[in-house]
């Protein structure tokens, strides 16, 4: 607790940390969006031509679809024409190593806290780093490719690895999916692309951060995670931002794939700038995550800590297709100030035996607004299908709201759903008894709010626990008092 | 080491206390007794610093600085300590985190180094022998899911682990059956000491059987009615609390 509470101090001290910007030369498109920016992004990266008539497909399905307003959400209206659709940082050809990377670009992720060659190194985490649109380095490639795992920035994999990219983009969230899924398949133009052949355990944590650099920026990452049969991968994602006024569109798509007794964890510490007290900027984090258990007995578990966005409209989700598969979904969604969050995640029981657990924690403080939207839907195919949804919501002050929203659709008689959910308020007499026995009100809190959130806490790899706890303690200053 | 002088206190527009004198040495043990709604939790609560309490006169001088300038924390950090009535539930968070972090707030304001995680394990296991305490309720939640028992022995526990130098008690036998308030007692027995100082806010004599206080005061209406030593309480407990009341008015 000692050291951890003087480096609250330290942390309190200090606002949204990650809001500077770097000075770097970019190559970027000029604002806009129709066809012809789409056959120059993919002409930009080279792509087969495959690639580009999927990128158009959905381009011109996008035209065929409206915003989707159904979240529980206000959110001003995007201007798709004023966004940039690709930024880059200018350099010559790719970086063939880590020495060829802009040193800027490496303090950046220094500041961070990435510092791609060391901490690595140390830590034994592979790191792919996107900045704005496009992946600029990432470590560990041989190691893992004696493993015969393929790590790599997303174009490199449509280039290298086109058989794979063609047999599973799109195969769990296909291009029509929804407004943003679907312009993010036109647009995407980075991310990070993994395979994990048979039987194998990935040998160290695959791990990718997300700078977002550029004004006036979309950033649509793609990341695509294939393990093959009886292998394992955990990754890990972290995000964050400049400080701007304006908001700025963030729309990813992550797609998941296990195959029998496959095992993939995927964890989440997303903090995006969350625009300032008065909720001016901030980004739209608008983002499909979805995996399916295609294989029997495979595994998939979503683990996010949501502290950052002006907007999180997020809901990773599991299609439980094999048998026995299982499906897990941990989260703790922190919405301060202006901040909203209609976060929760979909289960979907297609095969038999699947089962599936939920545990969500949100935290509402200023006036932030937290909603937690799951579906649970179990098809007559499932049998002996169940699921576990545990949902708690945390309220600190009297100007924030806590919603929850748990559809179910159960089309199996035989299947097992619990569901439990609760809402609390920091209590003023929590708070005093800590005070009363030394601790001060600030340290109190996140005591308070970190034991709320330790179930989820748990199933965060070690690094990444220790950074959400500190997370949640910087997004909390001044909640109360 | 405590001088509360003409102490008046209200919640919101209701007076509770109306003038309240009352001096405690050190190594002393006083007994606050007195009938329901007296003020008695209240003035424990104002001592403490709670919330919701305004103090509209009077003086409270502990250790020869104004106790009422200070927040909770560093009341508790200046060595005062309240056993609460009602411990407080903090689902998620560790009993044994809780009071390691106290420990160190405690011990960094008296100059003294942070203590580590194994020497804070022998310091709490063997103060926990002391309370018939099993381990396992270090691992669990603070008072998750505790007795009322439990939840009381765990108060003096780390009052015990604190070491104030002042020490209330509110209540610390309400709910308590005969055994664990034998246990209870023996905690703060093993505590009383000459630079320590005990103040027991109760209802029942029947602590003071096993907790021995050297002064007994009668509060009603807000006011010290009557002081006096161990044979008040008997006294009280054979004519009751309208006795005092008729012998203030008396007098």
């Amino acid at each position: 607790m000692s050291s951890s509470t003087h480096d609250l101090d330290a942390l309190i001290a200090q606002k949204y940390r990650h809001g500077f910007v770097t000075d770097i030369e970019s190559d970027t498109v000029p604002p806009g969006l129709d066809e012809d920016v789409v056959r120059l992004i993919s002409r930009k990266k080279g792509e087969p031509q495959f690639m580009l008539d999927w990128r158009l497909r959905a381009f011109r399905h996008w035209h065929t679809m409206r915003e989707p307003d159904w979240a529980h959400l206000r959110i001003a209206p995007i201007d798709y024409q004023s966004i940039s659709y690709y930024s880059a940082p200018k350099k010559k050809d790719g970086p063939k190593s880590l020495d060829e990377v802009d040193p800027k670009l490496l303090a950046t992720y220094e500041k961070l806290g990435v510092p791609l060659h060391e901490r690595a190194r140390l830590a034994g985490v592979a790191v792919d780093a996107v900045f704005d649109s496009v992946s600029v380095a990432t470590t560990f490639k041989e190691k893992l490719a004696r493993a015969g795992v393929i790590f790599c920035p997303f174009s490199d994999a449509v280039r290298d690895h086109p058989a794979l990219i063609e047999q599973y983009l799109g195969s769990v969230v296909p291009y029509t999916d929804n407004y943003f899924a679907t312009l993010n398949s036109a647009v995407f133009s980075d991310g990070s692309f993994v395979y994990v052949p048979k039987g194998v355990r990935c040998p160290m944590e695959l791990s990718t951060y997300f700078r977002i650099n550029a004004a006036n920026t979309g950033q649509f990452e793609r990341t695509l995670i294939v393990a093959d049969e009886g292998s394992h991968v955990s990754y890990l994602e972290g995000c964050t931002a400049p400080m701007r006024d304006e908001n700025q569109l963030h729309a990813a798509v992550v797609e998941l794939v296990a195959l029998a007794d496959a095992d993939i964890k995927y964890s989440t510490v997303q903090n995006w700038y969350p625009g300032d007290e008065e909720g001016r900027g901030g980004i739209y984090n608008f983002v499909t995550k979805r995996g399916e258990c295609r294989g029997a007995n495979s595994h998939i578990s979503w683990t996010q800590v949501e502290t950052g966005s002006a907007i999180t409209w997020k809901y990773p989700s599991c299609v439980l297709t094999g048998e026995n598969s299982v499906g897990e979904f941990y989260s703790v969604a922190l919405a301060n100030h202006f901040q909203q969050a209609d976060t929760g995640t979909k289960m979907i029981h297609i095969g038999r035996n699947t089962r599936s657990t939920i545990v969500s924690k949100g935290i509402s403080a200023g006036r932030g607004q937290n909603t937690y939207r799951g579906l649970v839907k179990i098809l007559p195919s499932a049998d002996g299908a169940r699921n576990y949804t545990q949902c708690d919501s945390l309220l600190m002050g009297d100007r924030c709201g806590a919603h929850t929203f748990p559809y179910m659709e159960i089309r199996n008689p035989g299947a097992v759903v619990e569901h439990e959910a609760t809402t609390s308020r920091i209590a003023d007499d929590q708070l005093f008894y800590c005070r009363s026995r030394g601790i001060s009100e600030e340290d109190a809190v996140n005591m308070i709010v970190n034991g709320f959130c330790k179930a989820v806490f748990k199933e965060l790899p070690m690094e990444f626990a220790v950074e959400a706890q500190n997370l949640l303690s910087v997004s909390l200053e001044g909640a109360v008092g | 080491m405590l001088k509360i002088r003409d102490l008046h206190a209200q919640i919101g527009a209701r007076k509770i206390l109306k003038g309240i004198d009352l001096e405690v040495g050190t190594g002393q043990v006083h007994a606050i007794m007195g009938p329901n709604g007296s003020g008695k939790s209240t003035l424990a609560s104002v001592l403490a610093g709670r919330d919701g309490y305004e103090v509209t006169q009077g003086t409270v001088e502990y250790l020869g600085r104004d106790l009422l300038e200070l927040e909770p924390e560093e009341r508790a950090r200046a060595g005062v300590f309240l056993a609460f009535q009602y411990p407080v539930e903090i689902p998620g968070v560790n009993n044994a985190y809780l009071l390691k972090a106290a420990l160190n707030a405690v011990r960094k304001q008296r100059g003294e180094s942070e203590v580590d995680a194994f020497e804070f394990l022998a310091l709490v296991r063997e103060k926990m022998k002391l309370m018939q305490m099993d381990e396992s309720f270090l691992g669990r939640g603070v008072n998750e899911g505790f007795s009322g028992g439990e939840k009381k022995r765990n108060e003096i526990l780390q009052m015990a682990v604190l070491e104030p130098r002042l020490a209330l008690l509110d209540e610390t036998d309400s709910g308590l059956d005969i055994d664990a308030l034998r246990v209870v007692a023996n905690g703060v027995n093993s505590l009383r000491s000459a630079d320590r100082a005990i103040v027991m806010v109760t209802h029942y004599q029947r602590l003071l059987d096993y907790i021995e206080p050297d002064f007994v005061h009668v509060l009603s209406g807000g006011r010290i009615l009557m002081s006096g030593d161990r044979t008040l309480a008997l006294e009280l407990e054979r004519r009751g609390y309208d006795w005092v009341r008729q012998e203030a008015q008396v007098a």
